[in-house]
C-alpha cells in the first residue's frame, strides 16, 4: 500500500506517495522535469541523464525517472548548477548528432530538437568529432540511420520488451557505441518483423520507414497508369493528428478528397476488403470448426505478425488462416475484378494501399502474394508519408469537403471499420461466422470482452450449442505470451486473433508521430483512434460483413462463393517457416 | 635420527622472571621419564620472543603451537598429550596466534614483506594452491565448519558486521551491512556472487589471491551463502585469467569431493553449490548491476539503483555480490574474530588492503597493507622508493579513475575517506608511481582514454562526455590548447562526475581533475608556454644538439627528413622547421649530445 508522504521541491512542500518516483510525483505536481530516455511503456534505462535533479544529502545527481521518493525528501529540480549541467548533456548529445535539421525528416517534429530548445543551447562549447555511420537501407520498410542515433535505447526496448523480437541491441562501447542488429546484419536479414515501432519511439530520425513518397509522386504524373488507392481503417482515424487535430478525429471523407486531388482516378476503402476478409476467414473458421483443418485458427491480416509467425513459431503455421490481409485482397480484386470492369490491362494500374502501417511495404514485395505474375500491391505509403504528400501539394485536409468512396468497392460494414482496433477483426468474423452457421442474425454484436487495450482479451460464447473461446492479442509481445500458453494447451480456444501492433493498426509503426504534449504509443491516444473506429461502426445500419452489398455484389458477379476456386486463387495463400540471423533460443526469450 | 620435536623455550628476562629455567629441567624429568630420548625431542632455549606478557612461552614445533604463561604443572599434561599424542593442548596454546602469522614466519624477515600485513594473501606462496590438503593445514575451512556448527546465519551476519569489514571492490560499502539487507529479503531462490572481473590495468590482486589461495574464496562464499540463505554461489572471473580459472575450478572439484561444496555441507543441513561464469574482458562488467546482465546473457551495461541487487539482483532475485579480496577475509574473520579484525586499521576502515605497487618505483608487486599506511610508507618503506635517483611526482591509487596525488599528500593514510578526501579513490587497489619524466596531462589522457574506450556507451555524460574531454586533452599535449580549455575540462569533468550512471562515469574525470588542481602549473606550461617539462608531448620540446658532440654523423644518417647538417668531426645542427620530433637521432647518439629542450 503506498504511503502519503511530504517531499519538498525547490523549497515548497507537497503531498505525494512514497510508490512513485520522483519524476512521477513531480509530473502529478506540475513540474515537468526534462527527458529523453524515459518512456512510461518502457523500462527504466537511465542513460539519458537529461532529467536529473539535486537530492540533498546525495553526493551526486540523481535520475528522477529512476529514483523512488521518500518522506521529507528534499529535492531541486531548477538550481544554477543543475540547469548548466543538463543543458550540458543534452549540448553532448547535439555535438554527436548531425546539424541537418532542415533537411531532416523529422525536422519541426523531433523530440531532441524540442528539448535543445527548451534547455536553451544557443551556442555550442564542446564540439568535436562525430560519427559517421552508413544508413541501413536493406528494409523493405524500416530504414536505420545510425548517425542520428542517440542512443536512448528506446528502439531496443520497445523491440524486446513490447515487441519481444530483439532485433536491435547495443554494440561496441564507449564514443564507437551504437545500435544495430546483430552481427551488424543488414535489417533485411534479420528477425525484423518490420512492425516500425522503433520508428513510432525514436525521439529523432534514427529509425524512418522507407520513403516511397517521391516514387509516387513521379507515378501519378504518369498518364499511361491508373492510379488507384485503397486506404485502411487506421488510416482515417489519425491522419489528423498529423495536421494538428486531435486524437480520434475521423477523416474518411476527407481523406477520399485528397486523395482525388493527389491524383488518384479511384479511391477504394480498405474497410470493403476487411469484409471480403471477414467472408472468406469465417468460412475458413466453420471449416476447420468442422474438422478439417487445425484449431485454434489464428488470424493473418497482421503482415509484421506474419513474418513473425514464419520465423517464431513455424509449428503454428498450419493453425494461421490462409486468408490473404485485407490490402492483398483489394490489391488482388483491383487488378483482375475491377481491371476488368474498366477494361484495362493490370499492368497499366498502379495499386497504391495508404496504411498505417511500415510492414505492408513488406507485405507488398512478397512473392506468395503475387497474382499471375503481377504484384498486386505497387506502392505503400504510410498515414505520415501521405500527410506530408498533402502538406507538400498544398491540399487542406482540415478544410476540405469531404467526398465518397469509388464503387464497386467503396461501400463497409462497420465490421470492416473495426478492424483497425485490436479485437476488431475478432469481432468482425464473429458477427458473420454465428450467421453463418446458424443462419440467424447475432444481435449483441458489441463484443466488448474482446475490446480495449488490455494485452490479452479473452471471450466465450455459444454457437449453435457449441462453446466457442476466442483470444486476442496486440504486439508481438503479448502474441508471445498467449501463444507460449496455446503451445502447452492446444485446445484452449478456437480462435485467436493476433495484431503486431499494440492497440492493433490503430497504433502502427506508420501512424503520425506523437505531438508536443503527447508522447509515442500513448494508451490515450490509441484509445481514441480506436474509439472514432468504434464510432463509424456505430453510425452504420450494415454492421455486418455479410450485409455489405459490394460484398454480395462481388461474390456474385466474380468470385462465386467463400471459399471458391477464385477465391483461393486470389484471396488466399500460403506461409513458410523462415530462419533469418538473430533468431532468439525459446529458453532465453522466456525470461 | 630426525628430531621429531623441538620445544623452545624463551629465557629473555621476563620469562627467566616466571621461571622458564624450572620449567626446563621439569621438562627433562618428564620426557625422562616417558623415556623419550634427546634424539626424538630438542630442548631449545631462545632468545626474547617478545610475547612477554604471555611469558614463561613454549613453543613446540612443528606446528608452531604457541604455550603461553606455562606453570610446572602443566608440563606432564603437555608432555602426555602433545609429544606422545600429537594433541596440543588447546587449553593452554596462545589463541592470538593469527591466521597470517604463518606467512610471516616464513618471509617477514624480507623487508618487502616485513611491513606488511597479510590477511587477504595469507596463505599465497606458503599453499600449493592445487592442494585442498594444504589449505586444511592451515586451518582452511575451519571458519566453515565453525559457522555450520555453531553459529546462527544472524550471529556471521553479526561478526562480519562488527568486523567492520568493507568492500573491497573499490566503492567501500559495508560488507556486513549488505550481508544483512540480502539476508532481510524474502525469496525462493538468492543468489552469492564473486566479482572476480579484475579490470584496471596493472591490478592483479584478485587473479594472485585465487591463484594462490583459490580454497579461501570459496569458503569465503560458502559462509556468505548460509549467512544470507542462498544455495548457489557464481564466480564471475576474466577468461584473460586462464590460470586462475583453472585453479579455482580445480579447487570447485576438490570442495566438492571432500564435501566442502555440494548438497548437506559437513553433514548439515546446508547446501551450497558454486559455478563459474567467464567475463569477456569489459571493465564495466566489473560494476556489479553490468556483472549481473553479463551473467544473465545480456550486454554488460549497468542499470539505475536502485533497486539493489541485494533486493534484485541475478534474474530479480536478491543477491549478495562482493569482490575476491572481501571473500578472502571472511574466513580469517571468523577464526580469528571480529574484535582483533577491527582493531587493524583506522576508525572507519579496518583491516588490510592488497594494492599492486606499479610504476616508477623499486619494489612493484603485490602489497597487503593495514588501513591507515602512509602513502609515504608505501612507496619509500615498501616500495623503496624511485629507480634510478629520478625525483618523485604523483602517485595515482585506484587504478584508471583514481586521482594523481602530489607529494604534499604523501602523508594521506590509505583508507577510504582520506583518498576521497584529497580527490582520489581507494578503488580495487592499484597504486602508479610516476616520476618527473611522466607527463601529467599525457597520464591524464592516458587514463582518460582507457574509460572512454571502456565507457559501456549507455549514459551521456560518460560515453560523450569522456571523448570531449579526451579531445580538449589532445589538444593541448599536441601545443594547440587555449586557457578557456581548462574551463571546460573542469566544467565536463564536474558534470560527468555528479550525473554519470554508474561508478565509471562518476570517477572516469578523476585523473583529469586531480592532475588540474595538484598539476595545473604544468597544464598552464603546455597552453600558454608550449612546453612540455618532462618532455613527453612530442610537439611541445625540441632537439638540439650541444657541444658533446664529436660530429660522428650517426644522427645525421638516420634523420628521416634531412633536418640535420654539419661537416664530419664538426659539431651538428638540426634545423627546427625540418624535424618531426620522431626521436631517431636522440636513440642513435652515442654521446649524449642530443638534448631535448
Amino acid at each position: 500500500m503506498a504511503k502519503d508522504i511530504t517531499i519538498y521541491i525547490n523549497g515548497k512542500p507537497y503531498k505525494t506517495t512514497d510508490d512513485l518516483t520522483i519524476m512521477q510525483a513531480a509530473d502529478n505536481l506540475g513540474f515537468r522535469i526534462p527527458r529523453l530516455c524515459y518512456h512510461p511503456q518502457l523500462s527504466i534505462e537511465g542513460a539519458c541523464r537529461v532529467c536529473i535533479v539535486e537530492v540533498e544529502g546525495m553526493r551526486n545527481y540523481c535520475a528522477s525517472c529512476a529514483y523512488p521518493v521518500s518522506e521529507g525528501m528534499k529535492i531541486h529540480t531548477d538550481t544554477k548548477e543543475l540547469r548548466r549541467a543538463r543543458r550540458d548533456i543534452v549540448e553532448l548529445i547535439l555535438d554527436n548528432h548531425p546539424l541537418d535539421c532542415h533537411t531532416c525528416e523529422r525536422d519541426s517534429n523531433c523530440e531532441l530538437q524540442r528539448l535543445a530548445h527548451s534547455m536553451g543551447i544557443r551556442k555550442r562549447h564542446f564540439e568535436g568529432e562525430a560519427k559517421h555511420y552508413e544508413k541501413d537501407l536493406s528494409s523493405t520498410s524500416v530504414v536505420r540511420d545510425p548517425n542520428k542515433c542517440i542512443l536512448c535505447g528506446r528502439c531496443v526496448r520497445v523491440c524486446s520488451e513490447v515487441q519481444r523480437v530483439n532485433a536491435l541491441g547495443h554494440a561496441y562501447r564507449g564514443f564507437k557505441t551504437v545500435v544495430m542488429p546483430a552481427y551488424n546484419a543488414p535489417f533485411s536479414e534479420t528477425v525484423c518483423t518490420a512492425c516500425g515501432q522503433c520508428i513510432n519511439v525514436c525521439p529523432t530520425a534514427a529509425f524512418v520507414e522507407k520513403n516511397h513518397t517521391q516514387e509516387l509522386f513521379e507515378k501519378l504524373n504518369d498518364p499511361d497508369l491508373i492510379k488507384i488507392a485503397q486506404i485502411a481503417p487506421s488510416v482515417r482515424a489519425a491522419i489528423g493528428e498529423a495536421f494538428g487535430l486531435p486524437a480520434g478525429r475521423q477523416m474518411e471523407q476527407e481523406t477520399v478528397a485528397a486523395l482525388r486531388r493527389l491524383g488518384f482516378d479511384y479511391v477504394f476503402d480498405t474497410q470493403f476488403s476487411a469484409d471480403l476478409t471477414i467472408m472468406e476467414e469465417a468460412s475458413e473458421f466453420l471449416e476447420r470448426l468442422q474438422g478439417k483443418g487445425k484449431l485454434p485458427m489464428i488470424t493473418s491480416c497482421s503482415s509484421a505478425w506474419m513474418k513473425c509467425v514464419e520465423q517464431f513459431y513455424p509449428d503454428l503455421l498450419p493453425n494461421v488462416s490462409t486468408c490473404k490481409s485485407p490490402m492483398s485482397m483489394m490489391s488482388a480484386v483491383i487488378k483482375t475484378y475491377f481491371a476488368d470492369k474498366i477494361k484495362k490491362d493490370p499492368k497499366k494500374i498502379l495499386s497504391v494501399a495508404v496504411m498505417c502501417c511500415t510492414a505492408k511495404k513488406y507485405e507488398a514485395v512478397r512473392p506468395e502474394l503475387m497474382v499471375d505474375g503481377l504484384q498486386s500491391t505497387d506502392l505503400v505509403v504510410t498515414t505520415r508519408e501521405v500527410a506530408w504528400m498533402m502538406k507538400s501539394a498544398g491540399i487542406d485536409l482540415v478544410h476540405i469537403k469531404g467526398e465518397k468512396f469509388d464503387e464497386p468497392m467503396g461501400l463497409s460494414s462497420g465490421a470492416g471499420a473495426i478492424f483497425g482496433a485490436t479485437g476488431g477483426v475478432m469481432e468482425a468474423a464473429i458477427r458473420t461466422a454465428y450467421e453463418l452457421y446458424t443462419g440467424e442474425t447475432l444481435l449483441d454484436i458489441e463484443i466488448n470482452d474482446i475490446r480495449g487495450l488490455a494485452g490479452i482479451k479473452e471471450g466465450r460464447l455459444m454457437i449453435d450449442g457449441k462453446e466457442i473461446r476466442v483470444a486476442v492479442a496486440h504486439g508481438l509481445g503479448n502474441a508471445y505470451e498467449l501463444l507460449s500458453a496455446v503451445r502447452k494447451d492446444p485446445g484452449r480456444y478456437h480462435f485467436i486473433e493476433i495484431m503486431g501492433c499494440p492497440g492493433g493498426c490503430v497504433g502502427g509503426g506508420g501512424q503520425p508521430y506523437a505531438g508536443i504534449n503527447s508522447i509515442p504509443l500513448d494508451a490515450e491516444c490509441l484509445k481514441r483512434r480506436a474509439e472514432a473506429l468504434y464510432g463509424i461502426d456505430r453510425n452504420k445500419t450494415i454492421r455486418r460483413s455479410h450485409e455489405n452489398p459490394d460484398i454480395q455484389r462481388i461474390y456474385k458477379e466474380f468470385l462465386g462463393r467463400p471459399l471458391s476456386a477464385v477465391s483461393h486463387k486470389l484471396l488466399h495463400t500460403h506461409y513458410s517457416a523462415k530462419e533469418p540471423l538473430g533468431i532468439i533460443p525459446a529458453e532465453i526469450q522466456a525470461r | 635420527m630426525k628430531k621429531e620435536y623441538v620445544i623452545t623455550l624463551c629465557d629473555g628476562p621476563t620469562c627467566m622472571r616466571n621461571r622458564s629455567k624450572e620449567l626446563e629441567s621439569v621438562i627433562q624429568q618428564e620426557l625422562q621419564r616417558h623415556d623419550l630420548q634427546e634424539e626424538r625431542v630438542r630442548i631449545m632455549l631462545s632468545g626474547c620472543l617478545g610475547m612477554c606478557s604471555k611469558g614463561p612461552v613454549m613453543i613446540i614445533n612443528p606446528g608452531y603451537t604457541i604455550y603461553g604463561k606455562v606453570a610446572e604443572k602443566d608440563i606432564p599434561e603437555i608432555i602426555q598429550q602433545h609429544i606422545l599424542k600429537n594433541q596440543p593442548v588447546a587449553r593452554l596454546a596462545i589463541q592470538e596466534d593469527h591466521l597470517y602469522n604463518r606467512f610471516f614466519r616464513i618471509f617477514g624477515d624480507v623487508k618487502f614483506f616485513g611491513k606488511q600485513m597479510r590477511i587477504a594473501l595469507r596463505n599465497c606462496g606458503i599453499i600449493d594452491p592445487e592442494k585442498i590438503d594444504d589449505y586444511l593445514s592451515v586451518r582452511g575451512y575451519e571458519a566453515l565448519a565453525k559457522v555450520l556448527t555453531e553459529i546462527t546465519p544472524q550471529e556471521v551476519i553479526g561478526v562480519v558486521k562488527k568486523s567492520g569489514l568493507r568492500g573491497r571492490g573499490g566503492a567501500g560499502f559495508p560488507t556486513g551491512l549488505k550481508w544483512e539487507l540480502t539476508a532481510k529479503e524474502q525469496s525462493d531462490e538468492k543468489f552469492v556472487i564473486c566479482n572476480a572481473d579484475e579490470g584496471d590495468p596493472g591490478a592483479f590482486m584478485d587473479r594472485s589471491t585465487i591463484e594462490g589461495d583459490p580454497h579461501t574464496v570459496l569458503e569465503g562464499m560458502c559462509i556468505g551463502g548460509y549467512a544470507i540463505g542462498a544455495k548457489k554461489g557464481i564466480i564471475y572471473i576474466r577468461a584473460e585469467y586462464p590460470l586462475a580459472i583453472d585453479r579455482i575450478k580445480k579447487a570447485i572439484a576438490a570442495a566438492y569431493e571432500n564435501g566442502f561444496l555440494g548438497a548437506n555441507i559437513l553433514d548439515s543441513n546446508f547446501s551450497f553449490d558454486i559455478e563459474i561464469r567467464l567475463g569477456a574482458g569489459a571493465f564495466v562488467c566489473g560494476e556489479e548491476t553490468a556483472l549481473i546482465h553479463s551473467i544473465e546473457g545480456s550486454r554488460g551495461m549497468p542499470r539505475p539503483r536502485p533497486p539493489y541487487p541485494s533486493v534484485a539482483g541475478l534474474f530479480g532475485k536478491p543477491t549478495l555480490i562482493n569482490n575476491v579480496e572481501t571473500w578472502a577475509n571472511i574466513p580469517v574473520i571468523i577464526l580469528d574474530g571480529a574484535d582483533w579484525f577491527s582493531s587493524i586499521g583506522t576508525e572507519k576502515s579496518k583491516g588490510t588492503k592488497v594494492f599492486a605497487l606499479a610504476g616508477k618505483i623499486n619494489n612493484t608487486g603485490l602489497v597487503e597493507v593495514p588501513m591507515g599506511t602512509t602513502l609515504r610508507e608505501m612507496i619509500y618503506d615498501i616500495g623503496e622508493g624511485i629507480p634510478n635517483g629520478k625525483k618523485f611526482k604523483a602517485v595515482q591509487t585506484g587504478g584508471p579513475s583514481g586521482g594523481c596525488l602530489s607529494e604534499e599528500y604523501l602523508d594521506t593514510p590509505i583508507d577510504y575517506e582520506s583518498l576521497a578526501k584529497v580527490g582520489s579513490i581507494m578503488g580495487s587497489g592499484g597504486m602508479i608511481v610516476i616520476d618527473e619524466d611522466s607527463c601529467m596531462v599525457n597520464m591524464a589522457k592516458f587514463f582518460l582514454e582507457f574509460t572512454q574506450n571502456e565507457s559501456c556507451g549507455k549514459c551521456t555524460p560518460c560515453r560523450e562526455g569522456t571523448k570531449r574531454m579526451l579531445e580538449i586533452l589532445t589538444r593541448i599535449s599536441a601545443g594547440k590548447g587555449v586557457p578557456a580549455d581548462l574551463d571546460k575540462l573542469e566544467r565536463l569533468g564536474t558534470m560527468i562526475k555528479k550525473a554519470s550512471l554508474c561508478g565509471l562515469g562518476q570517477s572516469a574525470p578523476n585523473p583529469v581533475l586531480s592532475t588540474l588542481k595538484n598539476f595545473r602549473d604544468e597544464y598552464e606550461e603546455h597552453i600558454l608556454k608550449k612546453h612540455c617539462r618532462a618532455h613527453v608531448c612530442k610537439q611541445l620540446f625540441n632537439y638540439e644538439i650541444v657541444d658533446k658532440c664529436v660530429g660522428c654523423g650517426a644522427c645525421k644518417k638516420v634523420c628521416p627528413t634531412e633536418a640535420i647538417s654539419g661537416e664530419l668531426k664538426q659539431q651538428h645542427v638540426i634545423t627546427q622547421s625540418k624535424c618531426i620530433q620522431c626521436g631517431n637521432c636522440f636513440k642513435a647518439c652515442k654521446f649524449e649530445a642530443i638534448k631535448k629542450v
